[in-house]
Order: structure tokens, then sequence, then C-alpha cells
């Protein structure tokens, strides 16, 4: 034991002490603020920003001009001349579209719209959206219901869903429980990935330098390889918690900083909110979130969080230790990686779309009890709740998985690292479990 | 100090020792010696408990080798490196701490080392500000610092440079005066046989010969000596039944040696007494056989 704690120490201690984990630390939080500050500076200029697009108008119907309306970013003129003038005429002047109605157009098929440049999708949707609800309102109108009838259809829902839970009924969030499940497997994701792969290359570099044979003279390759695990996982821990420390700080000062700007930040939220109705999305208001993510089991959130976090970087550590003893340089280790990063990936992808639209489908369940997938997968569904035996379950087969992957990469990273100068291949690996020490 | 019995290894598809044993003897410099591929890293590293044998048994002073045994082995791979990217004495100290020794204790030991091997300056350079052959001597450093009671050297002084090679070797051989055992392993059998008191040969996965040097050397004598003597001309010096000489004469800075092989029963007195009216004494050698061709000898009868 005296031995892995020394072991931990130095993989821990030269790690933190580089110049990279010190920039990345700092630099980290910085962007994630610069990026945030850039957002609302964004949504606070976003109008100065842009200049404002001219659309000149060749409507051979005539009806439309008080129709089609010009806004903060376009701006619509209607023109008397012929399209074959205008059409001429466009590169001198200074519009950006020419929008062309057909006379004799029925539900305003035949409109074009003309320009030097490929038009944007938003011009293109706002000048349709225009004209739909043009012809709708027509239609409507023929049929005899009045426009206040129609306003009055205009419904904004938001459905609140409640859960039957052991302290009685919850108000439920589906859309904050989407955000924690979704921002906890990214994390455990990008965990995973970044300090996986950096127990790789230590263990590459170990064998590269030949000190290998002058360590495990010493301590039991086993020791080596989980001193050099768990090293590096209070690496990325130390690494994270700075981060969640550093970026709150920033972010709290920046945001500061903004609120003294109250009639800036108020506008903002208007705009987001009418462009969300716009698109007849429920519009969330900022306090029904933070009502609804007080209502989220904490403890149980967060200490899953933490076990899955951790147990699942353990799990792929290993594996990923494994393949670094088998090769002799970074470059080799492609087609070893493939079968460790495929389930890593896939429980990612299958995460964020299957799992989170059907928390308690098949696919869901299964993935979040087999070990390779369950440290992502169980964290998206674990805030829309999840029995208590499931969640057990996925822990025990967790830790299980955990203890048979250290074995078996126990077994190739010991042959492993003393095999110099070969080429290995899967075969070959596949021996290596097999062989007495 | 060390006693190997009837040890085997099997590798998938080659035996690497085939019921190998053979006595270090406490105190000794011990050349374990064979061409490559004979199985000598095999041993050493089930030595060092990097690996285990099939069966046979390993004895450390008389108690069954167990992993309490390793603080007491220093062990200088073959394959041997240090972090680059790690201080000089953080490397040294951090070795010595996994050998069991305290940070305090590896510490004071590291810097009495660095003073003797004049490396005061290093302490706190990272190792791949070093050359190469400041980087054999941190080696050497952490090979040792523990104080181990055996030594072992797998291909000691491949790769250093002929002042460091000589300074190391001497670093080696003041240990062992010290009481230290010292286990050599090499291809080059001339290259350690002049440090060695004991040997083992081991040739494809089996012990050819084992002992001490002079007693081997004696018992492959085969009682050849080389006369040279002083006489205008080359003579024919058969004619004895006590010796037969092998070959012509060569001329050697202008004398002529002969080499002749005693019959067995006769002394080289009676050899001696017989060419002493013939020839023009200029000297008489005996001709000892060195390892590698006691080696090549023994390869070729086996």
């Amino acid at each position: 034991m005296k031995k892995i704690a020394l072991i931990i120490q130095r993989e821990y201690l030269s790690r933190v002490k580089k110049k990279s984990f010190i920039i990345m630390t700092f630099l980290g939080p910085l962007l994630i603020a610069a990026m945030y500050a850039f957002a609302i500076f964004l949504a606070v200029n976003s109008e100065d920003l842009s200049d404002k697009k001219k659309i000149v108008v060749c409507d051979e119907t005539n009806t439309l001009s008080n129709i089609i309306k010009s806004n903060t970013q376009y701006e619509f003129e209607f023109s008397t001349l012929s399209l074959a003038s205008l059409k001429s005429n466009f590169d001198s002047s200074g519009n950006s579209y020419l929008l062309y109605i057909p006379q004799k157009s029925k539900n305003f098929e035949g409109v074009q719209l003309y320009s030097d440049k490929q038009p944007s999708l938003a011009i293109v949707k706002y000048i349709e959206d225009q004209l739909e609800n043009t012809l709708s309102d027509q239609k409507l109108a023929e049929k005899g219901i009045s426009k206040k009838i129609i306003s009055e259809l205009d419904f904004d829902l938001n459905i609140e869903t409640i859960r039957f839970t052991e302290e009685g009924e919850q108000d439920g969030n589906t859309s904050a429980s989407y955000m924690i499940g979704m921002f906890s497997s990214i994390l455990i994701y990008m965990f995973i990935f970044l300090y996986g792969v950096q127990v790789m290359r230590g263990v590459i570099e170990e064998k590269n330098n030949r000190i290998v044979e002058v360590l495990i003279s010493s301590v039991k390759p086993f020791q080596l390889m989980m001193g050099k695990i768990v090293g590096i996982a209070l690496v990325g821990l130390t690494q994270f918690a700075l981060w969640v420390i550093l970026t709150s700080a920033i972010t709290g000062i920046i945001g500061q900083k903004f609120a003294q700007d109250k009639s800036k930040l108020m506008s903002i939220e208007k705009t987001i909110e009418s462009n969300n109705s716009e698109k007849n999305e429920p519009a969330i208001a900022a306090g029904e979130v933070l009502n609804a993510l007080s209502t989220i089991n904490y403890p149980l959130v967060i200490g899953c969080f933490l076990f899955y976090f951790l147990g699942g970087y353990l799990l792929y550590s290993a594996l990923f230790a494994a393949i670094g003893s088998a090769v002799d340089s970074e470059s080799e280790t492609q087609q070893f990686m493939m079968p460790v990063t495929i389930p890593l990936i896939f429980s990612f992808i299958i995460s964020t779309s299957t799992v989170v639209n059907n928390p308690d489908g098949p696919v869901a369940f299964w993935l979040s009890l087999i070990p390779l997938s369950s440290p992502i997968v169980m964290m998206v569904r674990l805030p829309f709740g999840v029995p208590t035996w499931e969640i057990i379950t996925s822990m025990l087969l967790l830790i299980a998985g955990f203890f048979g992957t250290v074995w078996l990469a126990a077994k190739i990273y010991r042959t492993g690292i003393l095999m110099v100068g070969k080429k290995t291949s899967w075969k070959e690996i596949g021996k290596w479990i097999f062989y007495k020490n | 100090m060390l006693s190997i019995r009837s040890v085997i290894k099997d590798y998938e598809n080659h035996r690497a020792l085939n019921s190998v044993s053979m006595e270090i003897p406490k105190g000794s410099v011990f050349g374990l010696l064979g061409p490559n591929g004979a199985g000598k890293t095999s041993l050493i590293r089930i030595i060092n408990q990097i690996t285990k044998a099939d069966s046979g048994e390993i004895y450390f002073k008389d108690e069954k080798l167990q992993e309490k045994h390793i603080s007491s082995i220093g062990y200088l791979p073959e394959e041997r490196g240090l972090y680059k990217k790690m201080g000089v004495a953080d490397q040294i100290v951090y070795l010595a701490q996994l050998k069991g020794l305290s940070k305090h204790e590896a510490e004071k030991r590291a810097k009495a080392w660095f003073e003797r091997l004049e490396m005061k300056s290093w302490w706190n350079k990272n190792v791949e500000d070093l050359s190469k052959g400041m980087q054999q001597k941190v080696q050497f450093v952490a090979t040792v610092i523990h104080q181990p009671e055996l030594l072992i050297l797998d291909e000691p002084f491949s790769g250093f440079d002929p002042i460091n090679a000589e300074m190391i070797k001497n670093e080696f051989l003041n240990l062992n005066q010290q009481g230290t055992t010292i286990i050599f392993s090499s291809h080059r059998m001339e290259s350690v046989e002049e440090l060695c008191s004991h040997i083992a040969i081991l040739n494809l996965s089996e012990k050819m010969l084992e002992g001490k040097v002079s007693d081997i050397r004696k018992q492959y004598s085969k009682n050849c000596f080389e006369i040279t003597y002083n006489n205008a001309e080359s003579i024919d010096l058969n004619g004895s039944s006590a010796f037969q000489s092998i070959g012509n004469a060569n001329i050697k800075e202008g004398k002529f040696v002969q080499e002749i092989q005693l019959n067995a029963g006769f002394q080289i007195n009676d050899a001696i007494a017989f060419l002493m009216p013939k020839i023009k004494f200029n000297g008489i050698k005996e001709i000892i056989p060195s390892i590698n061709e006691i080696f090549i000898d023994q390869v070729k009868n086996a």
C-alpha cells in the first residue's frame, strides 16, 4: 500500500506541477467565461452588429405592401418598376435581395427571391412565414372567421408534470431533468476520454523511457498500473474542482457587471422569449427552471454523479493502460483504441438521443446496466427518476465490471510493458491474458 | 547468498530455462554468461520477482525468495532509463523510496553519492538536460542507493563510454569489497571475465558449466605452453615422449615462438629438461584458455 501511495503521489505531483496543467486550469475558466461574455455581448448588440438588409419587392399583385412588413433586420421597399428593369439595375441599386411576386400567382406560387449570394435561411423563412400567414388569414376570412377569433386560438400551454415519489407528489420539470442529465453525462464522457488517454500516454512514456523494468523490480506491475490510474484521477478531480471554483467566480463577476445594466438584460430576456414563441416552443421562464431545479433530489444525483464519474473512469482507464502497455508509441495505438472508444462514443450518442427521449425504454434500461455504458447512460436517466433496485444493480455491475477490466488489463499490462520493439497483434494480446506470471 | 534450484521457465513455444541450478556464493562477483537468447534475462527477471518460474525454487540467504527481499536487491536492467521530465534528485529519491528507504534517508544518501561522483551541480536539473553518460551515472546511483546485498547488472557496460565504464566498474568492485554480492550478466564473455570470481555459462536454455573462474580454467587447460627461444634458426623440438609441438614455430620480434602440449603423466619440468640442451631459452608461459575459448569449445562439443 505504501508503494502505491508513493506512485500516486509521483503521478499526481509530476502532472500538477506541469506548466500545461497550470495554464489549462486558468485558461479553461477564462475560455468558458469569455464564451459566456461573448454570448451576452452578441445578444445585446446583435441588432447593431448586422447591417439592415434591403429588399426591393416587385409586387405585380399590388396587394402586399401592407402585409409584408419591415423589421429590425429586413427593410422591404415596394417598387413600381418592372421586374426586367429591377433586374438590370440590381447591381447598382445597393439592394441585397429582389423579391418577385408574379401577378397571376395563386397561393403565391412562383414567388422568386433574387440575390447575388445564396440567401440566408432566415430571410427565406421570414418571407415564407409572412406569406403563409397572409394566406391562412385570407382563407379563414373567406370562411367567415374573424381575426379576433384567430387571435383567441393562439394558446401557449405549459404542462405541469408531477411525479409520485416517496415524499408525496412533487413538481417535476422535464427540461430541468434533461439539462442536468445531459450536463452530467457530457462531463463524464469528457473526463473518461481526457484522462483515460493520459493514463495510456503515461504507460507508453514509461515504456519508451525504459524505466519500467527498473520500476517493476521494486513494485508489482499491478501496483504501478493502479497508482498511475488513481494518481491521474486525482489530477482530473483537482482540475475539475478548480474549474468549477474559478468559473463560478469569473462568471459571477461578469454577471454582476451586466446586471448593472438591467434594461439591457431585460431586453435580452424578451428577445429570447419572443424568439421562442415565434418557433412555437414553450418558453420556460428562468424562475420556473430554478423552481424545478430545486425539486431534484440533489444528494442522490450528486452522489451518483461522483460514483459513475469515478467508476466509469476507473473502468475505461484500466483498458487504456492495457492499450498503452501493448504498444511502443502513440501512433500504434489506433487499432487497439477502436474497441475501447466505440462503446464510449456509442453510449454517448445513444444517451443524447434515444435515452433522453425515452428514459424508461428498454434501450435505456439495458444500457444503464451494462458497465461499459452505464456511467454515461444512467446519469441521463437519473434526474427523470429511476427505481432504486435498478440503480443498485447498475452500481454493483459497474463495480464488478471495474474489477473485471482491471484484472484483464493487469494481465495484459504486466506482459506488455516488457515487450519492447515488437509489433503486437490482437492474437498476441489474447495469449497474454492466459499467461501464467 | 543465492541458490537457484532446478528452475524451469516456459514461454509460449519455447523453454527459456531448462532445469537450471546454480549457487552464487556470498561476496562473489558472479558472471552470468551466454550468447543472446540463452536465458540470462529470463533468469534475472525471475530473481527480481518480475516474473515467476514455472517450477523450481530460489533461496535468498537460505530463505525462500519472497517479496521482502526486493529491498535487498539492486537491479540495473539491460533496457534501462529514467523519467525524462523529472528532476534528477527527485527521481533518485523516488526510486529509493520504492525500495523502502524513508524520504529523509534517501535524500541524505543521494547527496553523499552526488558528492562522491562529482554530480552535485545536477541536483536540480531535469534528466532530459543531461548527456547520456551523465544519465548512466544517475542510473548507477539509483541502483545502489538502498545498499543492496545483491546487485544484478544486466549487460552493465553496453552504451557506456570508456571513462564512465571504468569509473562505474571501479565503483562496483568497491561495493564488492564492502561485501556486496554482484551478478554480472553479459553475452560478451571477455568483457567481464577479468572481473568475475565465479561464472556460469548458459547456452540454449541450459547451464553448461559453473564454478570458480580459476578452477574452470584449470579444468579446461589443455596443458599447453608457449616456448620462446633465441636461436639463429628454428629448431625441430620433437623427439621427447613428454610433449609434442603444435604447428610450426612463429617468429615474433626476432624470436621463435613454439606451442607445445604436454602428454598425459608428464610435467613441464620434463619438457624443460629435454629442451634445455637444445635451445637458448627466452621464456616459457602456460597458455590459459579464455572463457570465450572454453565456451566456444563447449558449444562445439555439445
